[in-house]
């Protein structure tokens, strides 16, 4: 913005210029001004109805509300007079006849704005004698626990429900004393982002359920880390108190999740704490598993691995696999001679073309960077179940089309992903649409073609929902040509975007934790599981498309918890979940993120990468690094990106997206969602008792 | 004003009728596309007159799927208009006004007058006939003391007046609507004809000629 267009104004005798627009409480903000708030939040509208943020303005008659006031020139502005004092004294008088005083029983105590500012400007005793408004709960759902009387009507929660989740289901109901907040009939809550409304909430109103009084905020430990639920990699907070994780928490981080997280990621931690593998176990005659001590089970795979050729081993890794074990996996498979290694899911076109060639980094990443959506101008969602596969990018997308009114043309089944309100169009349900856009026929499609066309910013999304099926490398290939031809890959603007769901992904592609010359693929793995080909497995946390039956292969299994995967195995070896190690995680944008260890593993549990470490010694091909310092030097000698890290760095021209020339023609099944059950997609929800709940919610409707 | 809840006992469903359906439609094409939901007070309104004076939970919803609303902004509005009735009412809905002219005018008088006849306030009367409530303002002061009944406005009552006016109602028998002193808008009441017609509302009239003697 020029300097032309800006607006000066005074504010306690400092002289502050501004972009026009500003409200008067941003500026006060940028002259470094602390204004008091309840009802004011960045992200979302401006409601005006606490008052608490008054200031006085000269020559106008009454101190104003700084949220809702656009600045003006030669404004003076006063932030620290008596009048001013006594103005947001009588406003916290106002808010505190109403409000109960029971803050020793209350879990927002401690982190609660309204106690925080009633130090401020509260005064030592209450001047009302009535009797004080009393209001019934109300049921919003197994996530959010209401305490109704403490409610100040500030409406963020129900401003964030409308504005950003995109779900209008809390209201407020009646007016002036008597309004309440609550969804229709108290239904619970349907949004994937429900639990920021705890976060939003500046009084204990809305808390969180399964927290409920089970620790004090000033008791916890926060460590900083990185959420694996999904590919996003969003910032987050541990808390945790001992050996226990108590909550979590989102971070602000303005380039992924803003300061929002998905319910998954918030309310999971029960789920780090049942079905924990906290010992090694092996199979034994009775076809149980029978737990036994790491050197008993290092003799064990040694024993039975001996006897396997290296062309019949093979390994596959897991959903919330860290890029340190990863590495470590495939540094000990090619270390073995073994050409059979995937991290993808079957059929998985991504990382390699089609003669087996190994494809640029660009042509996997999500290149315009989660914070790009919000740049878009046409955006093209193929085969994305953006709410449930990423719910913080579908507050991201709505985000764009609440402000610019973006046209958002979908290709997906409807029946499996249904329409968002910010869908624009529905081109079709499969290939066929898609095509349609290449060559620019059909009605529908030439119209979205020449918007496509005419955007100075389009942007493709291009879900699992389209890559992982047999035709997929076709798929990918007609949304390349797409991009190539819509100018989604100029030299400042990369709107090719591939939208992974596990959040080990990239960095297995990243490593090349790919089929090697020769080698089976994922699909190919589990098919010679069946058959009898492979005869000796490495499962790094996977559960998910397990084949049927096991023929006559010897599965070691790596991961945190017990479910499929170590249900299929012969050898079981317990590792740290996320929160149990300090490791790296690669999101789908290709953003490097540190999580830091917030507590130990569980009992015989270690962190992945030294269980590889010690495995390769016990099969006689050391990996030549002794701690995680000297194994992430290795990994930036791999790919240097690992050097960088939260920072993205932009691609350089041979990393662009380029072709994998598919030799498969496209079939004309619809692009159908990979995420079947929201709460339930990862080992660690399927562990946690929230989750089921709120699965078992979402399924009876 | 207290905290409006919905009706314990609610309908199975509710559609508009054909007629209300084609008035509705009708509605909609007042506003631009894409701005339906303009139109939610008058659908409400007029679903609470095919409900016979209150609005069910249903026809909540019915309302928000024709405008394409969610049901919390529809429910919103329905619980914030006073106008709009949570539960049953009689076939009379009768709203007295306690405004200052009107009490001034003796709406006291009016009021014992519903507890008589009627019973206790927003509750349906035993013959099923009336619901009663106090209300605020009701903008027709010149001619107070006002008791809306229905759509109509009844003026100038006194409690003879209203008493009769009940039974009238009750007896099914048809009402005229407006002042019950013969006025034909606000004109000054001529004294004589009045105090023929009601000798107590007469006299009330002179007290209060009297009280303004002062001035």
């Amino acid at each position: 913005m020029s300097d032309a267009k800006q607006i000066n104004l005074v504010i306690d005798g400092t002289e502050v210029s501004v972009d026009p627009g500003t409200t008067l409480l941003q500026a006060c903000e940028i002259a470094g001004r602390e204004i008091p708030r309840f009802c004011y939040h960045d992200r979302l509208s401006i409601a005006g109805n606490c008052r608490m943020c008054l200031v006085e303005v000269e020559k106008m008659p009454k101190p104003v509300a700084s949220c809702a006031l656009p600045v003006a020139d030669g404004m003076v502005v006063h932030t620290k007079t008596p009048s001013v004092h006594k103005a947001r004294k009588g406003v916290m008088e106002f808010l505190l006849i109403n409000h109960p005083l029971d803050c020793p029983i209350c879990d927002q105590g401690g982190e609660c704005d309204l106690q925080d500012q009633a130090v401020a400007y509260g005064t030592d005793g209450s001047r009302f004698a009535e009797n004080k408004r009393a209001v019934e709960d109300k049921y919003i759902g197994p996530l959010i626990k209401t305490v109704m009387t403490r409610c100040i009507h500030c409406t963020r929660c129900v401003r964030f429900s409308c504005e950003v989740a995109g779900t209008p289901e809390l209201g407020a109901t009646g007016r002036g004393e008597d309004m309440e907040i609550t969804t229709y009939l108290e239904h619970a809550m349907t949004s994937e982002l429900s639990g920021n409304v705890i976060d939003l909430c500046p009084v204990g109103a809305l808390t969180s359920k399964p927290y409920a009084f089970t620790a004090r905020s000033w008791e916890l430990e926060h460590t900083q880390s990185v959420d694996v639920m999904d590919a996003l990699g969003s910032a987050i907070r541990v808390d945790t108190r001992g050996q226990e994780v108590m909550r979590i928490l989102p971070r602000t981080f303005d380039a992924i999740n803003e300061e929002w997280i998905s319910d998954k990621s918030r309310f999971i931690w029960d789920g780090l704490k049942n079905q924990r593998l906290d010992k090694c176990y092996l199979r034994g005659k009775d076809n149980r598993l029978h737990p036994c001590g790491w050197e008993q089970a290092f003799e064990h795979i040694e024993a039975n691995t001996r006897s396997v050729p290296p062309e019949k081993r093979a390994a596959l890794v897991g959903d919330l696999a860290c890029a340190e074990s990863i590495a470590a996996l495939g540094d000990l498979m090619r270390s073995m001679g073994t050409p059979n290694f995937d991290c993808r899911e079957p059929h998985s076109p991504l990382g390699r073309n089609a003669k087996g060639e190994r494809v640029s980094r660009g042509s996997y990443l999500f290149n315009s960077s989660i914070a790009g959506i919000d740049d878009a101008d046409a955006i093209l969602l193929i085969g994305a179940d953006v709410r449930r596969e990423a719910a913080l990018l579908d507050a991201r997308l709505r985000k764009n089309w609440r402000r610019n009114g973006t046209t958002i043309g979908v290709i997906a089944s409807k029946a499996s992903i249904p329409p968002r309100d910010y869908e624009s169009v529905r081109l079709g349900e499969g290939a066929s649409a898609l095509q349609q856009l290449v060559n620019s026929t059909g009605k529908d499609a030439q119209r979205f073609r020449s918007l496509l066309d005419a955007a100075q910013r389009p942007m493709l999304i291009l879900g699992q929902g389209a890559l992982n099926r047999p035709d997929g490398a076709k798929i990918y290939d007609l949304a390349l040509a797409l991009a190539q031809q819509t100018g989604m890959l100029g030299t400042e603007w990369n709107g090719f975007n591939v939208l992974h769901t596990n959040a080990a992904q990239v960095a297995g592609l990243d490593l090349d934790f790919l089929p090697q010359q020769g080698g089976l693929d994922s699909a190919g793995i589990r098919k010679g599981i069946t058959n009898g080909s492979i005869e000796w497995l490495y499962l790094l946390g996977v559960d998910a498309h397990l084949p049927q039956q096991n023929k006559n292969a010897f599965v070691i299994y790596q991961g945190s918890h017990g479910d499929a995967g170590a249900a299929f195995a012969n050898v079981v070896l317990p590792a740290a979940a996320y929160t149990e190690k300090s490791a790296t995680f690669i999101n789908t944008e290709g953003r490097v993120q540190s999580a830091k260890r917030a507590l130990f593993p569980p009992g015989d549990a270690r962190e992945d990468w030294t269980i590889l470490r010690k495995l390769s010694d016990v099969l006689g091909c050391r990996l030549p690094y002794d701690d995680a310092f000297a194994l992430q030097q290795s990994m930036i000698l791999q790919a240097p990106h690992f050097a960088e890290r939260d920072r993205l760095a932009p691609l350089s021209d041979a990393e662009k997206p380029e072709p994998v020339h598919a030799e498969v023609s496209p079939q004309d099944d619809p692009f159908v969602s990979t995420v079947n059950d929201f709460h339930l997609s990862n080992v660690i929800a399927r562990a946690s008792a929230v989750m089921a709940q709120c699965s078992q919610l979402a399924n009876k409707k | 004003m207290s905290v409006r809840r919905l009706a314990a006992e609610q309908p199975d469903g509710f559609q508009f009728n054909p007629e209300n359906r084609k008035w509705a439609d009708a509605q909609l094409k007042k506003y631009p596309a894409g701005r339906e939901q303009s139109a939610v007070l008058p659908l409400l309104w007029r679903a609470q007159e095919q409900c016979d004076g209150w609005l069910p939970e249903p026809a909540i919803r019915h309302v928000a799927e024709f405008l394409n609303m969610p049901y919390i902004r529809v429910y919103e509005v329905a619980t914030f208009y006073t106008m709009f009735n949570l539960e049953p009412v009689g076939k009379y809905l009768v709203q007295v006004c306690k405004t200052t002219p009107c009490w001034l005018r003796g709406s006291d008088e009016l009021e014992r007058v519903c507890f008589e006849e009627i019973g206790s306030p927003e509750s349906i009367s035993s013959d099923g006939n009336f619901t009663w409530r106090q209300v605020e303002c009701l903008g027709a002061c010149v001619n107070a003391p006002i008791v809306q009944i229905n759509a109509d406005f009844h003026e100038d009552l006194n409690s003879q007046s209203f008493r009769a006016l009940l039974s009238k109602l009750r007896a099914g028998e048809t009402v005229t609507a407006g002042s019950h002193v013969g006025r034909h808008a606000s004109e000054p009441v001529e004294i004589e004809k009045s105090a023929n017609a009601n000798e107590k509302s007469a006299n009330e009239e002179q007290e209060t000629l009297q009280f303004k003697k002062p001035e």
